[in-house]
């Protein structure tokens, strides 16, 4: 690991100042981050991945960590630890997919220690951005192409994806968050802002890019509306193994459903895109419709029209679909 | 500065880094009285790292890249906790940080806020064992050992996290500890014997 500069930030003005006075460049790639969890920060730091100059540990800046159920929605702290808000008994209830993202995502250690924020921004797992003895990344050093293209990309993306990058996206939450509209707040120096969720991240023409956060920008809290298809909503997560591994293809789904019909759809996919990925055209084939087997089945086959494959990932359009329609079919027969 | 309230510089003198020195120096002495900023701080230097383990306070000081693990087995000689994978996949390494479990491997020492218990903390001073640390030896519960401290650890942060309920729920709690060994069977049967022995401890 190379040498870094540490400092604790007291609050959120602090830490934003001291992250916008030395930050130039994407925050991807700027000299300060900020660092609550570690868990991937660390890692990719051992890897030589990521190369701070400064971190700036925001553990100990108070607040950010409730997690609030009202009316009008869900509204959580970016400083919430996985573990707490998968344990929530209200989340689990009205908001369950959000709770099993949580639940299904890394391990007992991981989800105790990773905060939300960090969680929906965290990188790809192409092996080839991981590790810098390859040259050819352009999500690591721009310009340099993309050694995935022709090579092993079995856990690549299909959907969202351009000739410059096809990573995937490894994460849980944001495709509970992408399907139920969430929003994010964020404090940087000079003001904060809201950004809705589903434009946080970037596309793959700049993969070197990977939100719109601007450096030395912080994500503070998420907003989900309240809505009545949020009860009615699980995730399907498709993996190697059982436990503690990354989706192969994700969905997560809400469903306003009465006495049958979908009178609204809510998706979110991942694993099989580039980036948390709502396929609107596939919702909105399904306001109106009976929900069954063939309605479920065609708005999957929607969700994954002009899918790009490469020779390993081939299977992950109709495993993609699969995961999908066994997810609209179990959130169609949840007892709520 | 704006060159409107700035001194005539021209082309020449502005290619001259002593010109602009002097130009510039007198100015920025009346607009900044307070001396010049201290060098950066080096990234290398030793830093003050104080620690709880085990309820002993330790202060160290220590290269601001140092683990929590390697603070651990190479600073403190507390070699139960084990380095695998160093990339939190294998769970080797886990300790409870404020009671709850964290991988020291990615974990920097001096990040740590709340007290930390390793495996070394479980038993009781007079050598008693943890009634965990007993049911994996009656269970038989390992093979080569490695990843028993982290399994133990964990083992009790399933049980007093209640997610010991049945093999079930053991089995996904206890997914980020790896076995090589296989010893899955026997660590889940250790769990559930040790379950009514901690809750009758804590209760």
């Amino acid at each position: 690991m190379r040498p870094f500069v540490y400092t604790r930030a007291e609050d959120v003005r602090g830490a934003v100042h001291g992250a916008a006075s030395i930050g130039k460049t994407p925050p991807t790639a700027a000299p300060a981050q900020f660092i609550a969890g570690g868990t991937q920060m660390l890692d990719l730091m051992k890897l030589d991945t990521l190369q701070p100059e400064v971190l700036i540990d925001i553990n100990g800046v108070p607040g950010h960590s409730a997690i609030e159920v009202t009316a009008q929605g869900l509204r959580l702290g970016a400083f919430v630890r996985m573990a707490d808000l998968a344990a929530h008994s209200e989340v689990q209830k009205q908001y369950p997919v959000i709770a099993e993202t949580m639940s299904m995502a890394a391990s007992a250690q991981l989800r105790q220690m990773a905060t939300l924020a960090g969680n929906m921004l965290q990188r790809t797992r192409c092996q080839y951005f991981r590790d810098p003895s390859w040259a050819s990344c352009n999500k690591r050093a721009p310009g340099t192409g993309c050694a995935a293209l022709e090579g092993v990309n079995r856990k690549h993306a299909v959907l969202g994806v351009g000739d410059k990058c096809i990573a995937e996206y490894g994460g849980d939450f944001g495709q509970a968050l992408v399907a139920l509209g969430a929003e994010i707040e964020t404090a940087r120096d000079g003001g904060g802002r809201k950004i809705p969720f589903e434009q946080l991240h970037t596309g793959p023409d700049d993969p070197h890019r990977e939100t719109v956060l601007l450096p030395g920008e912080l994500i503070t809290a998420i907003t989900v509306p309240s809505g009545p298809w949020t009860r009615r909503s699980t995730y399907v997560k498709v993996r190697d193994r059982e436990s503690y591994a990354y989706g192969l293809a994700t969905a997560a789904v809400a469903l306003d459903q009465r006495n049958g019909v979908v009178s609204e759809a809510r998706i979110g996919l991942g694993a099989v895109s580039y980036k948390p990925f709502r396929p609107h055209a596939a919702e909105t084939f399904l306001r109106g419709k009976r929900l069954d087997q063939a309605t479920a089945t065609a708005a999957a086959r929607i969700a994954f029209h002009g899918a790009t494959t490469r020779p390993d990932n081939q299977y992950k359009v109709d495993l993609g679909q699969r995961t999908l329609v066994r997810a609209l079919m179990q959130a169609s027969v949840m007892e709520i | 500065m704006s060159p409107s309230n700035g001194p005539t510089v021209n082309r020449r003198s502005m290619l001259s880094g002593t010109a602009v020195a002097a130009a510039f120096a007198p100015l920025a002495a009346k607009a900044q009285p307070t001396p010049a900023a201290p060098p950066p701080p080096d990234p290398r230097r030793s830093v003050p790292v104080s620690l709880t383990i085990n309820g002993r306070n330790h202060s160290l000081s220590l290269d601001n890249r140092t683990t929590l693990l390697d603070t651990l087995r190479t600073h403190l000689g507390l070699t139960g906790s084990k380095k695998g994978c160093d990339h939190g996949q294998c769970g080797a390494c886990s300790v409870l940080i404020d009671g709850k479990p964290a991988l020291a491997c990615l974990t920097l020492a001096v990040m740590v806020r709340g007290p930390v218990t390793t495996v070394e903390g479980l038993a009781q001073p007079d050598g008693t064992l943890h009634p965990m640390q007993q049911a994996f030896i009656d269970q038989d519960a390992f093979q080569c050992g490695y990843c028993t401290p982290g399994q133990i650890v964990s083992a009790v942060a399933c049980v007093q996290s209640g997610h010991a309920k049945d093999a079930a729920t053991i089995r996904e709690y206890m997914s980020g500890n790896l076995c090589r060994c296989a010893a899955y069977p026997h660590i889940v049967a250790a769990i559930e014997q040790a379950r009514p022995l901690m809750q009758k401890m804590e209760g």
